[in-house]
């Protein structure tokens, strides 16, 4: 067999192993379809697998156990001697990347799902090459598009030698100062990552905030917290060059409200979004339709202009989250195999793993504005919750976001330690139409963190028991 | 862009019909400055511009029905990409079409009135997914969750509800029907068939074309008028109505109201009209005969009976019959009534009366009188049971004591529900009216 010259047919092809992509396998051929799956990488489980969410998360646990053991000492916990071995926890990282990988890879082994290497590209609605593979075509009855995002790269002329987030996460090396462009979560997460690794890390921001996405009361209660770890926040700045010097490290111009300023730093890491993998997949060859930014337009059964063709996850519209390509995987996989699926969730909550971790689901306090819609908000701060003292972190607070005459659950939005694992009852109550009620009578195991939804409810609903009420205006 | 969607206007108004453009597409459009008026079932509302900015498209012309929720008009406000927004508009702007000043009380509303918000109904996924399995469109569901969740039950309701079930009013089965059937429409035999094949010998057949006998003129059945046909039909479908009629002496009352009347003017009481007197005397019927004051629940096999007053009575407005609703009734006196009736009528004339005073009426007056008629025969304003018509007073010859004299009659028809009265309770009932009316003493010491 000649290498290339081999064409497969199937009745469902899957471009792209990501969390949409594999998911979108599974759920297809454990609903019967005949799948074929292909990934460019040698291995599959996408970007969030093996260079975004897992590998980041490692890292930043490693971290937060450092910065837990060095704020222990306020309770009469001292460690000494502790030290960081960042080959140690590269290997570690990576065995976690690999195992999670190789988990993956087995599911779609014992589903029958056949995983096929290289570059997809449409050449028609039920046609495609493969570039880069032993395979060389596939001819299929529908396909998903899984394909995907990118990091963006800095405009050129600027020098490209710098960090990307996936750079980042190589941990090759701790640089003694590091530049974070991009007061993302990406940036904000990668950068107090290095911070506790020992690098002086600064950060530069575009806008005049960092989170841009998330709610101003959220963010500066975290923005306060990372403060004191981090050097200099500069926002609303702009980087207008970065060079690279001779006796290594980059100079770096950045101007701010009409000055600019110069610095240097041994290392510069860009996280500055991600976009779509559509532009080089055939998509010209189909009637499937992209938005101005790449962006596939698909509808609520994750459809495109092409009736053979779904897409899904980040080469789709709407936020580039790991959990709504997995959704979205499910939705497709179901219509494709004539079963009632659409993607009408009211919810998809987002979270930043920085420390404290923020996270918020639903209708925010700031879309609420944005939209004229007005909410009934309950607030309530993590230091007169029993259990936030008892691990030391009072650094936080819970919001719950109501409809004022109803007492729907609109939105939650979370600041404080494992606000990741905490926004999951949030976006629960928003999915399933819950009032404030509903929270107020479900009993909240004691002590715990999960307890501050119930008292933001409690404060929403005007039934507060641990905090005094507000002081009546007039 | 901005997408303007049309706001829930309130008391489950689904539609309404554009009256008028306030802007030109082209034009320029300023923040909170009138942008429409939208006749609905109950009113006309002008509805203030969300934003300011061009007006770069108008969703609907004069004459159309738009529903909530649909975009009505779209605004370059600068925010680029187009992005449906669902504005509030306060409840009560109802305002009169030919008022454009009338959109200040809009401005003024309180930001409280802002839950119109229409966003997705709130039900759980199982819920949704139940009703995409079954065909239902979720918006449309009658709630019965906290908050207005849809539960499964209420989707399974819906789903198994025929044509002539409760909670699909006359609307639903209008909307199958094109505004005129002609020969030749199949959405139009669709319906004929559907509805034919429930009622044995029913046949409904497209209408003729006119225009080929003759020269026509074709007028849209308007928003009043349409809601006015659907209560008909429904109240004359489902109700058994019974007439039951006779002639009240009101010649002492109305030398009684006529002095009166003169003694208050410029105060209150000032309009004392003979059916404030009717009201009064009804109300005081009502308490002895709580049949004709209750509701029939087929459904459930249930009377309801209202230990509470609400009378109605109908306005003719220009745009077409409303019934402005006289509250508690048997707690204010002649000319307290006198004076709600007044206000409330010429409220409703100027189409500035709200929806929630034309509402929760348990008996209701047709005084077709000042008009002329001997006599009429009124429809039952469903759900309530009963209605009185009261024709023209008139001079007449009648026999007293053997003589023959000239007497002002009022000729009364009381028209009922058979199904939960009888021609006897009606008789009572009447002939009680005939009684208190003929003498305002009457009216004064037993009601």
């Amino acid at each position: 067999m000649v290498m290339g010259s081999l064409r497969e047919e199937t009745q469902v092809v899957v471009i792209g192993s990501g969390p949409g992509g594999y998911v979108a396998a599974l759920r297809l051929a454990d609903l019967g379809k005949d799948v074929l799956l292909i990934e460019k990488r040698d291995r599959p489980g996408g970007t969030c697998l093996l260079e975004g969410c897992i590998p980041s998360k490692a890292l930043i646990n490693a971290v937060e156990i450092k910065e837990a053991a060095l704020g222990a000492e306020d309770f009469g916990l001292k460690f000494t001697g502790m030290e960081i071995d960042p080959k140690r926890l590269r290997a570690w990282t990576d065995d976690v990347v690999q195992g999670l990988s190789d988990g993956v890879k087995g599911l779609l082994k014992r589903r029958g799902v056949t995983v096929i290497q290289g570059h997809a590209r449409f050449t028609s609605a039920t046609t495609l090459d493969i570039e880069g593979g032993e395979v060389s075509g596939i001819d299929f009855e529908q396909a998903v598009i899984a394909t995907g995002s990118s990091l963006n790269r800095l405009p050129a002329g600027i020098v490209q030698s710098v960090w990307s987030s996936a750079d980042a996460l190589k941990l090759e090396a701790v640089p003694g100062s590091l530049l974070v462009v991009g007061g993302g979560y990406i940036g904000l997460e990668m950068g107090l990552v290095y911070q506790g690794l020992g690098s002086d890390v600064s950060v530069v921001e575009f806008f005049p905030r960092l989170l841009m996405g998330a709610d101003y009361d959220l963010v500066d209660v975290m923005v306060k917290q990372v403060s004191g770890r981090l050097g200099e926040i500069m926002v609303d700045s702009k980087v207008e060059s970065i060079a690279e010097t001779e006796g290594g490290g980059f100079d770096v111009s950045i101007s701010h409200d009409g000055a600019t300023v110069e610095k240097h730093y041994d290392q510069v890491l860009v996280a500055i979004g991600r976009r779509p993998n559509t532009d080089d997949i055939g998509l010209q060859n189909t009637k499937v339709k992209s938005d101005g930014q790449g962006f596939v337009i698909t509808d609520e059964e994750c459809r495109t202009d092409e009736p053979t063709i779904f897409a899904i996850g980040d080469a789709a519209q709407g936020p580039m989250l790991a959990h709504k390509a997995s959704r979205e995987g499910k939705v497709a996989a179901e219509v494709i195999a004539a079963s009632d699926a659409v993607f009408d969730n009211r919810a998809i909550p987002a979270v930043v793993f920085t420390d404290p971790e923020i996270a918020w689901t639903g209708l925010t306090e700031r879309e609420a504005e944005e939209q004229g819609v007005a909410v009934n908000i309950g607030r309530f701060p993590l230091s007169a919750l029993g259990r936030a003292r008892t691990l030391g972190r009072t650094d936080g607070l819970v919001k719950v976001i109501a409809e004022p005459e109803t007492d729907l659950i609109l939105g939650v939005g979370i600041v404080g330690p494992m606000a990741s694992e905490l926004i999951a009852e949030g976006t629960l109550a928003v999915e399933m139409g819950a009032t404030l009620e509903d929270l107020l009578v479900t009993i909240h195991p004691h002590p715990t963190l999960s307890e501050a939804i119930l008292e933001a409810a409690e404060v929403a609903a005007g039934a507060a028991v641990h905090i005094n009420p507000p002081r009546k205006v007039r | 862009m901005f997408e303007f969607i049309l706001p829930d206007l309130g008391e489950g108004i689904a539609e309404g019909e554009i009256l008028k453009w306030y802007v030109d597409e082209g034009g320029d459009v300023i923040e909170d400055a009138p942008l429409m008026d939208v006749e609905t079932d109950k009113a006309a509302v002008t509805i203030p511009s969300p934003r300011g900015g061009h007006v770069h498209a108008l969703k609907g012309k004069v004459g159309d029905i738009v529903n909530v929720g649909d975009v009505v008009v779209v605004i370059d406000d600068g925010s680029g990409e187009a992005a449906a927004a669902e504005e509030a508009v306060a409840h009560d702007t109802f305002a009169h079409p030919d008022e454009p000043a009338a959109a200040a009380p809009a401005a003024e509303a309180p930001p409280a009135a802002q839950p119109g918000v229409r966003r997705p109904v709130p039900a759980a996924p199982a819920t949704r997914r139940l009703a995409r399995k079954l065909k239902v469109d979720i918006n449309l569901v009658t709630p019965s969750g906290p908050g207005g969740r849809v539960t499964p039950e209420d989707v399974h309701r819906f789903a198994g509800q025929g044509p002539s079930a409760p909670a699909v009013p006359a609307a639903a089965a209008t909307d199958h029907v094109p505004a005129r059937a002609v020969a030749g429409d199949t959405a139009f035999a669709e319906f004929a068939a559907h509805a034919s094949a429930t009622i044995p010998f029913l046949e409904i057949e497209p209408l003729p074309d006119f225009a080929v006998e003759g020269p026509v003129e074709v007028e849209k059945l308007r928003s009043i008028r349409r809601k006015v046909a659907r209560k008909m039909v429904t109240s004359m479908a489902l109700v058994p109505h019974v007439a039951h009629m006779d002639e009240a002496d009101v010649t002492d009352l109305d030398a009684f109201r006529r002095k009166e009347k003169e003694r208050r003017a410029g105060g209150a009481g000032e309009k004392l009209t003979l059916l404030s007197f009717v009201i009064k005397a009804v109300t005081a019927g009502l308490k002895e005969a709580p049949s004709f004051n209750a509701s029939l629940d087929p459904f459930r096999e249930e009377i309801v009976y209202k230990k509470y007053y609400n009378i109605g009575f109908a306005a003719d407005t220009g745009r077409g019959l409303v019934v402005p609703v006289v509250n508690g009734t048997d707690t204010k006196s002649i000319v307290q009534i006198a004076d709600h009736v007044y206000d409330k009528a010429v409220r409703a004339r100027e189409g500035t009366l709200p929806a929630d005073e034309m509402r929760g009426g348990t008996f209701t007056i047709t005084n077709i009188g000042p008009l002329g008629g001997t006599a009429l025969m009124p429809t039952i304003n469903y759900p309530e049971v009963a209605i009185l018509a009261m024709g023209k007073v008139q001079k007449k010859p009648v026999v007293r004591d053997g003589e023959i004299v000239i007497r002002k009659m009022l000729p009364l028809t009381l028209a009922f529900d058979h199904r939960i009265a009888d021609g006897a309770d009606a008789a009572r009932f009447v002939a009680e009216l005939v009684r208190q009316l003929s003498d305002p003493n009457l009216l004064l010491l037993e009601t």
